[in-house]
Order: structure tokens, then C-alpha cells, then sequence
């Protein structure tokens, strides 16, 4: 049997529920977008229902401490097809168990979120370190990123809380949305880039006049800093993986 | 103006980062005022350098003129290079900017000694002050305390900062002695045992009145400088858990001499610094702050240095083969953390887990465990039955033969293997 569900977190959470409803057995949960029919098995379309979903969310956070909902809703927005499914039966593992099953690290579910999270949190330390900001002629400002998973929710509150006095955007070129802080809240804002601009680091003429002069700074600094008696290539690049560079104004040639 | 300020950067950066720290992690200050900046728990490294060190503060020195002599330093009296010096203002902005960007956590501010201690700590204050109160800047700093700088500007700093710290320089009394005849262990230990009593006392306040200022929050450090001077990885060890106990330090940095003069008492210019050795140091660190060993247990009169071809936690275990092998289905926590191959996280995950049902290899590899390291010193459900008892010595070759170090290339007196 496969669950098809239209790859929102309430969709998933609504698929749980409809499980419980029906208790078919051994389901597979997939999204509508990684669905292919197959011949001989059944499938069933999950409805998102957000009155379903919020009774399994409900009860998700009566089973679970806040660091494993963390971990759950982190594993979904890894955006991993296969994320979907453990998450689908990790929920089904939690709620047939007395409380602190998830503590079960022989458990499959149980370490596929655990990892699926772990990736994501480095991927949304990663920004909060490798996001660099350049102001803007009206002030702003901005960075582009291309984050591997979908950790802007998990990144607003920190920048939120640190540049409280200064207006930014952090804008995903992949996934087509951003976030604004204007001073008092974090909105989320999509752009209509004008064609040819570059989206990574619009041209200077666009800059506040100090920008030129403090990224040159910084990377005056970034190369002083260095010790070249003790060059280690390799541990660099592990530490700041060659496809972040495109972000950091200290590795611009 | 530009090159100006550009010099100075280029200059005071390069004569302040033979100082490794660059933590920013244990800060408690928030944006309350809705200022800029915030301190982070963890701390974030911003940028790591081609030699593979984190970056994480803005590191610089207010001015590398300086009236001491110290042979390991870039900035003694005596070495014939460029001087400089910033203003208050200089640094301030640049401090604001580089953390409007996101480039840095926070300033990491020290200093060469102008004139006088008191002189030279003042300077240092009144960056401080104009970044906490007229900038409403919460970012993190790390500012050096000026050996012998009064009290009261001691006192006053601590009020700003996050973290202080004063290095030992060298392990050993002896060594210092040896390459900076002017200073002493004294100089140091004096005020860090005063910053130490006055952390105590603001938080034994706190616990009676409500509203009492930050001091120091993240804590002191230290650091010394390994292989400059012949002290044995016993001594640095036995200063570092010494200044560990007696002035609660969240921690000691170990740098490996990067030489930078040719006086003849310490190793000659191109040698390469120790990096091997530091890494053991490191290890050792941790193994006493995290994984609770006693430092005697892994260095002693008759163990007085780290082993290079393999961790100080493996080398334990091969000398202590009474210990293993251990049941990781029944074994307690402290006792899992011993075991070679298998960390702080992945302890703790056996500890949970093993309370559903015994465990399995396939389990204990996928919950994080080096299996081919730890299976010499565990049993688990499934562990093969073994005929024979292997010495230690023989376990050591079986995980060397199939382990390739990092270093082999760099250091060849490692080489010496069986």
C-alpha cells in the first residue's frame, strides 16, 4: 500500500492520522511529486486536512520533549523523499509506544531522524556562519544563498535577534523566497530580480559607498590571519566545503 | 586614509594571530536594548584560514609597539619590523562593520605594552566602553588582561568583556625564565586569580540580588607556546590541569611554535612547527575535561610523552588491556567512554538505547560507533566469538595497518612504527 501526499508537513501529519483510521498495514509514504504508479500495488491519496494534522501534532507533543519535535519538523524540511517516509513511520513507532521510545537509538526511524537533523542543524549553522551580509545603496542589507536544505524558518530568529538594528534580507535563490526584517518583524517577501543582475552579489553601483572598502578590509584581514608555516588545505576545505565559497566575500579573487 | 587603515589592519592582524584562541562559545549577553549583536552559545566560526583555524573574531592588537623583549614573540623590543598603532575610534568601526556583515562573532582585542601596564590596559578599556555604551554593541569580546595593570581597571574591563585571558606563554617557570627573563608565572597567576575571585563574588551576588552586571561571563583562558622550550608533554599537562583546577579556566591553548627568530635557544627559522604534538595536546584536553580521565592516567614518570603514532585514549586503553574487553549491553556510562572509537555522542546513544533490547554490530555502526577501532576492546550481542586474547601491542598494529594518520606525510620521525 502507498500513501500519497502532497509533500506539506500537514499533509504528512494528516497521512499519520488517516493510518490510524484505517490501520492498512505496511504503508510506504510518498509525495505526489516522487509518485510513480506501479501495476500491482494500492494506492491512497491523503487530503490535508489541517483539523487532522493538528490532533497528530497535538499528540506528537504530548509523546515527545521539544528536542525530538525539533528534530522531527528539521528532518521534514530536509526536503529528502525518503525523510517523508521515515518521518510518516516514526510517528506510527511513537504512538503505538509508552513514552521515551524515541530514545531507541536501534530503532531505524529513530537514527534516520536523528541523522536527517543533524544534517539540517550544520546546514542552518553553516548560514548563520557563511552568510555575508553587503549593504545596499538604500541600506539594506542583503545576502543570497543557496542553502542545501530549507533552513530559512530555522535561521530567522537568530538574525532576528543579532542585527536588531539594522534592516536585512536573506534571500534563497533556490527555493524563490526570503525573509525581511524591517526594524520590527521578520516577513517573509519573494523578489522579481531584474534580468541580468547578478543575484549573488549585485553590482557595486547598487552598493553603499563603505561596501567596497570593508570588504577589502575583510579580506586584507582574512589573508593576515593566516599562518603559512601551517598551510593545511585539506582541513580548510573540510571546515568550509568549496561550495559555500561563492558566498564568502574573503574567498572573491 | 584607505591605505592607511588598510596597513594597520595588515600589520596589527599579523602580529596577533600567533594567539589561537578564537572561541567565541560560552557568552550569555543578549540584544536586549536592540542594539547590534548577541552572543551565541556554541559560538559560530565565521571563516576558517588556509591553515585550517577557525575565524571567528575580529583578532587584533591596539599596538604592536611594545617595551618587553620576549624572544617568542613577533612584537619584542628588539625585532626589526613595521609599528603600528590604531585609535580608539578605528577599531570601534571597524569592530561595528565587520559585524553588520556577518564576517566575525566579536573583537578579540590584546596588545602590545605601551609605556605601562596601566597605560596600555586604559587604552584597551576605552574601546571596550565605547563599543558596550555609546554603540549599544552586545557582540562578544575576548580582551587580553594586562599583566600588572591595577586592579580597579582589571575590575572595570571584566564589566565589558566576555572573556579575559592572560597567557603563560611557556609550561614551565623554567622555560619562560629562559626566553623572557623579565616575566614570570607569578605575573599571570596574580590576575587571573583576581578576575577568578571576582566572577565568584558577582555570582555568589546574583543568587541574593537580582540585578547584578555581567562579569566576564565566558570565562578566562590561557595559552602556551609547545616546543619553543625541551618541556616533556607531562609538564605542559600537569600546568594545564593545574590552572584547570585552581582558576576554573574554560580552557588552555596549546600553539605550536611557529619560529620566528634566529636565536640559537630555541628551534631555527623553517622549522616546522609541531603540529602532530599539538594535536596530541588537544586530545588530551579533551579526554580530561570530557571523557573523564585523570590526567596521571595518561602521562606519568613512566609515560612522560603522548605517543605520535597513535590518541593518547587509544594508547590508555592498550596499556590498561585489564579494563576490555567491555560489554557495551551492561558496561556503565563512564566506562563506554573509554573505549576507543566510540565518543561523547555516541555513549550516550548506547546508554538510551541498550534499555530496548541488546545491541547489535549493525546497530553500533549506525548509531556512530568506529567499529573497526572499537571492536578490539567491546562485546555486544553478535560479537564473534574470539579463541585468542591479543596483547596490546598486537591490537596496536592490527588498527595501524589498517589506519592511514593524517600527518604521515608531513612528519617523518613518526615513521617508526613496529
Amino acid at each position: 500500500m502507498t500513501y500519497i501526499f502532497d509533500g506539506s508537513l500537514q499533509g504528512l501529519l494528516t497521512a499519520v492520522f488517516e493510518w490510524f483510521e484505517r490501520k492498512p498495514g505496511k504503508v510506504m509514504l510518498k509525495s505526489t511529486e516522487m509518485f510513480q504508479p506501479e501495476a500491482f500495488a494500492e494506492s491512497f491519496t491523503v487530503i490535508t486536512d489541517a483539523t487532522k494534522a493538528d490532533r497528530v501534532w497535538v499528540g506528537l507533543q504530548k509523546k515527545l520533549k521539544k528536542e525530538w519535535l525539533r528534530k522531527f519538523y528539521c528532518s521534514y524540511l530536509s526536503e529528502i523523499p525518503e525523510a517523508y517516509h521515515h518521518l510518516f513511520q516514526f510517528s506510527l513507532y511513537i504512538f503505538k509506544h509508552p513514552v521515551g521510545a524515541e530514545g531507541n537509538y536501534g530503532n531505524e526511524h529513530v537514527i534516520a531522524l536523528s541523522k536527517y537533523a543533524k544534517s539540517v542543524e550544520r546546514e542552518k549553522h553553516r548560514m548563520e556562519a557563511f552568510i555575508r551580509f553587503q549593504k545596499t545603496g538604500d541600506g539594506i542589507f542583503y545576502a543570497g544563498i543557496d542553502p542545501d536544505f530549507n533552513v530559512l524558518p530555522l535561521i530567522s530568529n537568530h538574525f532576528k535577534n543579532r542585527y536588531a538594528d539594522q534592516q536585512w534580507v536573506i534571500y534563497d535563490l533556490k527555493r524563490k523566497y526570503g525573509l525581511h526584517y524591517n526594524l520590527t518583524s521578520v516577513e517573509e517577501i519573494t523578489i522579481s530580480f531584474t534580468n541580468g543582475i547578478n543575484k549573488q552579489s549585485p553590482a557595486s553601483i547598487l552598493m553603499d559607498e563603505s561596501e567596497a572598502l570593508y570588504a577589502t578590509l575583510w579580506k586584507d584581514y582574512f589573508k593576515s590571519a593566516n599562518i603559512v608555516a601551517r598551510k593545511n588545505t585539506k582541513l580548510h576545505v573540510q571546515h568550509v566545503p568549496k561550495r559555500y565559497w561563492k558566498y564568502l566575500t574573503e574567498k572573491e579573487i | 586614509m584607505f591605505d592607511r587603515i588598510r596597513e594597520k589592519l595588515n600589520i596589527l592582524a599579523d602580529a596577533a594571530k600567533y594567539d589561537v584562541s578564537c572561541s567565541s562559545s560560552g557568552g550569555t549577553r543578549k540584544n536586549d536594548n536592540k542594539g547590534l549583536g548577541n552572543s551565541h552559545t556554541s559560538g559560530i566560526c565565521h571563516t576558517y584560514t588556509e591553515d585550517g583555524r577557525c575565524v571567528s573574531l575580529l583578532k587584533i592588537l591596539l599596538t604592536n609597539h611594545c617595551i618587553y623583549d620576549c624572544l617568542f614573540c613577533v612584537s619584542r623590543k628588539s625585532n626589526d619590523i613595521k609599528r603600528a598603532a590604531f585609535t580608539v575610534d578605528e577599531v570601534v568601526e571597524l569592530t561595528m562593520n565587520f559585524y553588520r556583515r556577518n564576517y566575525i562573532e566579536g573583537l578579540f582585542l590584546s596588545s602590545g605594552i605601551f609605556k605601562n601596564a596601566d597605560f596600555t590596559m586604559e587604552r584597551l578599556l576605552l574601546v571596550v566602553k565605547k563599543l558596550r555604551l555609546e554603540q549599544n554593541y552586545n557582540g562578544y569580546i575576548h580582551l587580553k588582561t594586562i599583566p600588572g595593570a591595577s586592579d580597579d581597571l582589571i575590575k572595570e574591563a571584566g564589566l565589558y568583556a566576555d572573556r579575559m585571558s592572560i597567557n603563560l606563554e611557556m609550561p614551565t617557570e623554567a622555560g619562560l625564565k629562559l626566553l623572557a627573563p623579565e616575566k614570570s608565572h607569578a605575573d599571570v597567576i596574580k590576575p587571573l586569580d583576581f578576575v577568578q575571585k571576582q566572577i565568584t563574588q558577582f555570582s555568589a551576588d546574583k543568587k541574593l540580588i537580582k540585578h547584578v552586571p555581567k562579569f566576564v561571563p565566558a570565562g578566562q583562558s590561557t595559552q602556551m607556546v609547545i616546543g619553543a622550550t625541551p618541556e616533556s608533554d607531562k609538564d605542559i599537562m600537569y600546568t594545564a590541569n593545574a590552572f584547570y583546577n585552581n582558576f576554573s579556566l574554560k580552557r588552555v591553548y596549546y600553539s605550536g611554535y611557529v619560529p620566528i627568530s634566529n636565536d640559537t635557544r630555541m628551534p631555527i627559522l623553517g622549522t616546522q612547527p609541531p603540529l602532530l604534538r599539538e594535536n596530541r595536546l588537544y586530545q588530551t584536553d579533551w579526554l580530561m575535561r570530557f571523557y573523564g580521565f585523570k590526567v596521571q592516567e595518561i602521562l606519568n614518570d613512566a609515560n612522560p610523552n603522548l605517543d605520535i603514532d597513535i590518541d593518547p585514549k587509544l594508547s590508555w586503553a592498550i596499556r590498561n588491556m585489564q579494563h576490555f574487553p567491555v560489554d557495551i549491553n551492561t558496561a556503565d556510562y563512564k566506562m563506554i567512554l573509554r573505549i576507543p572509537g566510540i565518543g561523547v555522542m555516541s555513549a550516550k546513544k548506547i546508554v538510551q538505547a541498550r534499555k530496548f533490547g541488546k545491541l547489535r554490530i549493525d546497530q553500533l555502526k549506525k548509531i556512530g560507533v568506529a567499529y573497526n577501532r572499537a571492536k578490539h576492546f567491546i562485546v555486544c550481542l553478535d560479537s564473534p566469538y574470539q579463541l585468542k586474547d591479543y596483547q596490546g601491542t598486537q591490537i596496536k598494529a592490527f588498527i595501524l595497518a589498517e589506519s592511514k594518520s593524517k600527518y604521515l606525510k608531513t612528519d617523518s620521525n613518526q615513521m617508526i612504527l613496529f
